[in-house]
């Protein structure tokens, strides 16, 4: 018999500084004290040498009169509200611009994706070039370009262009009035321009101050048609729960896309023409330097909103592109096997495998499309960091609370946005069956 | 912005002793001063194509640059934005701001900056199209302005309207260059500012003859050099170089006449030139540190007519800018 102890046997004693897991512990204990010391040092410090200087501190300037004006503003905004409603006018405009960004991004990314790999030489080519272009240029430069190019070469107010049915039935009489010598009649363009006249002046206006549309006139019982579409909405999820389960249980389908149809377009509609049409449009009309009455659209948040949809479209349609390359061709193929469609093989094989691959990059460009909204700052739309840690942190010079409340909300934006995708994504993730 | 976030990191990592700052100390061993000017304002501070610098603002940076090396062209000048123009000062990336900032108790007090003095007494006023047909500022109502964030004037534009029950939509832009580009790209009806910014900014319009100013002058700008708090001597430095050159015109000192001087039985020339007594010492300088500013820059009159006055592109009139004695309100305490 050998003294060799067992291999399986408890291991020597060592001592407690060679221990591995205590040595670990303490060397990231150590480490996190050290970022402690460091953090605690540079706030003691900074507070010092500002009340060295005597520059102001503390959040007490959220409470004071802002005394400047927003260009543009969700809630009710005025020069004697405080720094504190400021911070909320600029958050709810980046908020906007973020997420009609986003809606819009995804909607084009995933049309231009799809297209590039069409089998039309055409369409494929142009999606393409559409990519290779707008990417490769910066961001800063598109927007300029959108808003002086393109947004500044409008006409200015009193010579505004009319968009909507009466500049296009306008339109389409000169055109007939223009075919006559090719045997049109007189009478068809009189008509025309007739029914242009009955329909009124143009409701939809484009100058070099923006958009303006029709203002909502609220009558009462408006709420009963908001109430209508929302009851419609409930029943549709409703019945789609309903429909989904008869077709599991016995393979019928179910005309889902009529039933959403008639219920929140359709009893809306109808409760709508049943109280005698509670909702109106009051037409802009012009007055003095600009539009007095009417929903104003200011240019630089259409410009901004073009250049950042376009922009991170171009790398959401790649990220679309690689996610449905990913997906083998043989799941295609066994689609076309079963008898799919292309159209329906694409939206319930193709599609959902490959938004496994798809959702976590198209979640980083969320996150740039939000912060790339404070490139805002160079055509003045008043965004968060525009108004707050622009103006705002120029007009009290308190540069350390505003940057660190502005840092704070944009990492709240970012990490709100990722925990909703990575929700999302836990629901595309394939389930081991 | 990056300069916000230079004096967040600067605040943090700064060790205590920078705020007992000597300035003048620091500024002697680097051998250049380094002074916050616009990025482009003519008749205060401009660069030319070949890159030097020229304006009312940049001559008091050349004259404390004299005062200091006895060469003005010791000054490195750094081009700010209004909207970084206070931070850029109070991280300590330059020496002195000397940008058209107006004086207001809020900046002299919780932005941690004083001011040295006023080199320039302005009012806001408004520029707009000829083809409006708009004679006073009263018939802006429901009108577009187009103005620079970060300055007093966006704040003066809220007052202005709001005391007169008047509607306006503003636009705020984060340098002059923008804020004039859009005024003139048709964005706005109007382009408000500082008067002598007006006539300044006008002249890179395209068509300048289609522009008018209008009579209202709705605030007072007191504009002048800034530091920051925590060197009293500094302070005083800046400071007594703009009343030299006050007190030069107004004794009568002149590029042309400093020889002269130099020789007058005169006691209060005497003291400014000094050959008398050991003010420039006081301060921390040379007993001659008044004969170099003139001799190098001039006194207040000729900076400003050279610049801004009757022998510039500009040719604003001395106005509230006159000496006491000459019917506007510039005055210096005397050098004694």
């Amino acid at each position: 018999m050998s003294a060799q102890p067992h291999p399986l046997a408890a291991p020597p004693r060592v001592a407690l500084w060679h221990n591995p897991k205590l040595r670990s512990l303490v060397y990231q204990l150590a480490a996190l004290a050290l970022i402690l010391w460091v953090g605690v040092e540079f706030a003691l410090n900074a507070k010092a040498n500002l009340e060295a200087q005597k520059i102001a501190t503390g959040f007490g300037f959220l409470e004071n009169t802002a005394g400047f004006g927003v260009n543009q503003s969700l809630i009710d905004y005025r020069e004697a509200d405080s720094y504190g409603r400021v911070f909320l006018v600029g958050l709810l405009n980046t908020l906007l611009v973020a997420a009609l960004g986003i809606v819009f991004a995804t909607v084009i990314g995933f049309a231009v994706g799809i297209a590039r790999l069409s089998s039309n030489f055409m369409v494929s080519r142009l999606a393409g070039a559409y990519v290779e272009v707008i990417r490769n240029q910066p961001l800063l430069f598109q927007i300029l370009f959108w808003y002086l190019a393109v947004l500044g070469a409008l006409p200015g107010p009193r010579q505004s262009i009319g968009l909507g049915l009466q500049p296009a039935v306008q339109g389409l009489a000169d055109l007939f009035a223009s075919l006559q010598r090719f045997g049109v009649p007189a009478v068809v363009a009189d008509v025309t321009r007739l029914g242009a006249d009955w329909i009124g002046p143009p409701s939809i206006y484009l100058n070099n101050r923006g958009m303006v549309l029709p203002e909502p006139v609220v009558h009462a019982g408006s709420g009963l048609v908001l109430a209508a579409a929302l009851a419609g909405l409930a029943v549709l999820i409703a019945v789609r729960f309903w429909a989904k389960r008869r077709q599991a249980a016995t393979g019928q389908q179910f005309p889902l896309l009529a039933a959403g149809l008639l219920l929140v377009i359709g009893l809306p509609l109808v409760v709508f023409l049943a109280l005698g049409a509670p909702l109106g449009f009051e037409r802009p009309v012009l007055r003095g330097f600009n539009f007095a009455s009417g929903i104003r659209v200011i240019p630089e948040l259409v410009a901004l909103l073009i250049a950042l949809s376009t922009y991170t479209a171009a790398f959401i349609a790649e990220i679309v592109r690689a996610g449905i390359a990913a997906v083998p061709r043989g799941q295609s193929e066994a689609a076309a096997a079963l008898g799919l469609r292309r159209g329906r093989a694409l939206r319930l094989i193709v599609i959902p495998q490959a938004m496994r691959v798809i959702v976590p990059p198209l979640t980083s460009q969320y996150l740039n499309l939000t912060k790339n909204s404070s490139l805002a700052v160079g055509i003045g739309y008043p965004d968060l960091f525009a108004v707050f840690a622009g103006t705002a942190l120029n007009q009290t010079g308190q540069a350390i609370e505003i940057l660190g409340i502005t840092m704070a909300v944009y990492l709240v934006i970012s990490l709100l946005t990722s925990a909703a995708m990575n929700l999302y994504n836990a629901r595309v993730t394939m389930r081991g069956r | 912005m990056q300069r916000a976030v230079f004096l967040l990191v600067a605040a943090l990592a700064m060790t205590a002793q920078a705020a007992v700052a000597q300035t003048l100390k620091t500024v002697k061993e680097r051998g250049t001063l380094i002074c916050g000017v616009s990025q482009g304002l003519p008749g205060f501070s401009n660069p030319d194509d070949k890159g030097n610098w020229t304006g009312l603002d940049v001559d008091l940076c050349r004259a404390i640059a004299a005062a200091i090396f006895n060469d003005p062209s010791k000054v490195k000048f750094t081009g700010l934005s209004a909207k970084d123009r206070f931070t850029a000062l109070q991280s300590g990336e330059i020496d002195v701001l000397s940008r058209n900032s107006t004086w207001t108790l809020s900046r002299d007090s919780s932005l941690g900056l004083n001011f040295a003095g006023v080199n320039y007494y302005d009012g806001q006023g408004f520029m707009v199209r000829k083809a409006l047909k708009v004679n006073s500022a009263l018939e802006l109502n429901g009108a577009s302005v187009c103005t620079q964030t970060g300055t007093t004037t966006e704040l003066n534009l809220a007052d202005y309207f709001r005391a007169h029950k008047m509607k306006y939509e503003v636009t705020a832009f984060a340098t002059a260059d923008e804020t004039v580009k859009a005024y003139d790209s048709g964005r706005c009806d109007v382009f408000t500012t500082d008067v002598s910014q007006l006539y300044a900014e006008k002249l890179k319009l395209a068509n300048q003859n289609d522009h008018v100013i209008l009579p209202e002058i709705i605030s007072k700008e007191p504009l002048g050099p800034v530091v920051r708090h925590g060197d009293d001597q500094w302070l005083d430095i800046v400071k007594w170089t703009l009343f030299a050159m006050i007190n030069a015109e107004e004794l009568g000192i002149s590029q042309k006449t400093l020889d002269e001087a130099m020789k007058s039985e005169k006691p209060d020339v005497r003291r400014f030139v000094g050959t008398e007594g050991n003010y420039g010492e006081q301060l921390g300088l040379t007993k001659d540190w008044a004969v170099r500013i003139v001799r190098h820059v001039g006194n207040y009159g000729e900076s400003f007519d050279r610049n801004v006055g009757a022998g510039s592109r500009l040719g604003i009139a001395r106005g509230l800018n006159n000496l006491w004695n000459n019917g506007g309100i510039q005055y210096a305490p005397p050098i004694r």
